[in-house]
């Protein structure tokens, strides 16, 4: 699938909702915790080498669930691949529990779901 | 660089509704040492598909999996002044950038893309339901203070109300194109039953939306709320609207309205 990804790679660029350096292991056999920049732009979760401009790799936040595992790790699975993890291993609970939140509420569906429930109770309060 | 793309195909090709869909034809972009050279213009028709932020665009209406992804941030879309009829073009802010050039089938077919592409980006919806949320923090200042009885908050503060979106199930039904293709149309009734949600202070940063929100108290539940009918009608304002002066003054109306209201009724001797 094509993709216009010198836009992506602009997009990683820009101002970040979240962004802190987290311990990451991607869902693949034998891959380990590695230490990445991890940058929330939007609806995408990008990470980067430490020392690197430009992310190893992006995560479209749609459809996906955001679990929490055990003390400081939650993971990122989408809906037709539960098993498959990425996970993420914070300094604290606390920045665990952040960026949970942080992502639950990262997706452009979540947005609609907020936009659709405010104008119903913006309705139902204006008596219209 | 990366991209969980089986997840993305996937989404692009579940049963989300789509917020736009339709044929469009795509011109063919040849990457020459004399761009400007072309000797032939193609164009290719595919279907299109937009959801939220991304668009996607597919052989065939049938096919299995999109032959590409047109991430939509900091772009714009404006008619085009090429030598085909209702084109329209995305461009990107990044100098440099190459530009998507699309035809249309017809006038209104080229509106309505051009309408649902320039409100596509997450940043507009972002800004489009952090105004909702002051409004509705508005009526319900407005309304709370038609209330004598104080409020209770909530003993931990963090506690996540009913109303919190993450966790209404969702029964919008979402409207069905002419060519059967079902989209998000305005939204319809979420089921609710939430009262007023109080807006929970103390952010650092741009916050997360919703903010939690503490129970409201009693007071607000029993006192008598103008009586809405079951089937709401048709908001004037949609996902779709284009103007924020529109939301604006129509919400603004309604305080004002709500306001005079609770003015009379104090005068009536509200109980």
């Amino acid at each position: 699938m094509r993709y216009n990804e010198r836009e992506l790679l602009c997009l990683a660029r820009q101002p970040a909702e979240k962004a802190a350096e987290i311990l990451m292991r991607v869902p693949k056999k034998g891959s380990v915790l590695k230490k990445r920049l991890v940058k929330l732009v939007v609806n995408f979760l990008f990470y980067f080498r430490t020392d690197e401009a430009e992310p190893i790799g992006a995560l479209l936040l749609e459809h996906c669930r955001i679990t929490k595992e055990e003390e400081n790790v939650f993971s990122i699975s989408f809906v037709e691949e539960p098993e498959r993890k990425y996970c993420f291993e914070c300094d604290s609970e606390e920045q665990c529990q952040e960026w949970i939140e942080a992502l639950k509420r990262a997706s452009y569906e979540f947005m609609r779901r907020s936009l659709i429930f405010y104008r119903n109770e913006i309705q139902k309060m204006t008596g219209k | 660089m990366k991209l969980n793309e089986r997840s993305v195909a996937h989404y692009a090709t579940c049963d989300s509704p789509a917020d736009h869909a339709g044929f469009l034809r795509k011109r063919v972009e040849r990457h020459h040492h004399h761009t400007h050279h072309y000797h032939t213009t193609s164009y290719q028709r595919r279907w299109f598909v937009l959801k939220g932020n991304l668009l996607f665009y597919f052989e065939e209406r049938e096919s299995r999996e999109p032959v590409g992804l047109v991430v939509l941030e900091g772009c714009t879309v404006e008619l085009c002044e090429a030598a085909e009829e209702f084109a329209f073009a995305i461009r990107f802010d990044d100098a440099g950038a190459r530009a998507y050039v699309l035809v249309a089938d017809g006038h209104a077919a080229m509106e309505a893309w051009v309408k649902a592409l320039s409100r596509a980006s997450f940043d507009y919806m972002r800004l489009v339901v952090r105004e909702l949320e002051k409004q509705l923090e508005e009526a319900c200042k407005s309304l709370a203070a038609c209330h004598k009885s104080p409020r209770r908050s909530s003993s931990s503060g963090r506690k996540r109300h009913l109303s919190n979106p993450a966790l209404l199930p969702l029964q919008e039904k979402p409207a069905v194109l002419e060519n059967g293709y079902s989209t998000w149309g305005s939204g319809s009734d979420v089921p609710g039953g939430a009262a007023c949600p109080d807006h929970d202070g103390g952010h650092a940063k741009p916050p997360p939306l919703p903010p939690r929100r503490r129970s409201a108290t009693s007071g607000i539940m029993g006192s008598p709320v103008p009586s809405l009918p079951p089937a709401m009608p048709e908001s004037p304002v949609s996902p779709e609207s284009a103007c924020f002066s529109k939301l604006h003054s129509w919400y603004g109306q309604e305080i004002v309205a709500l306001r005079r209201e609770w003015q009379e009724r104090q005068k009536r001797g509200y109980p």
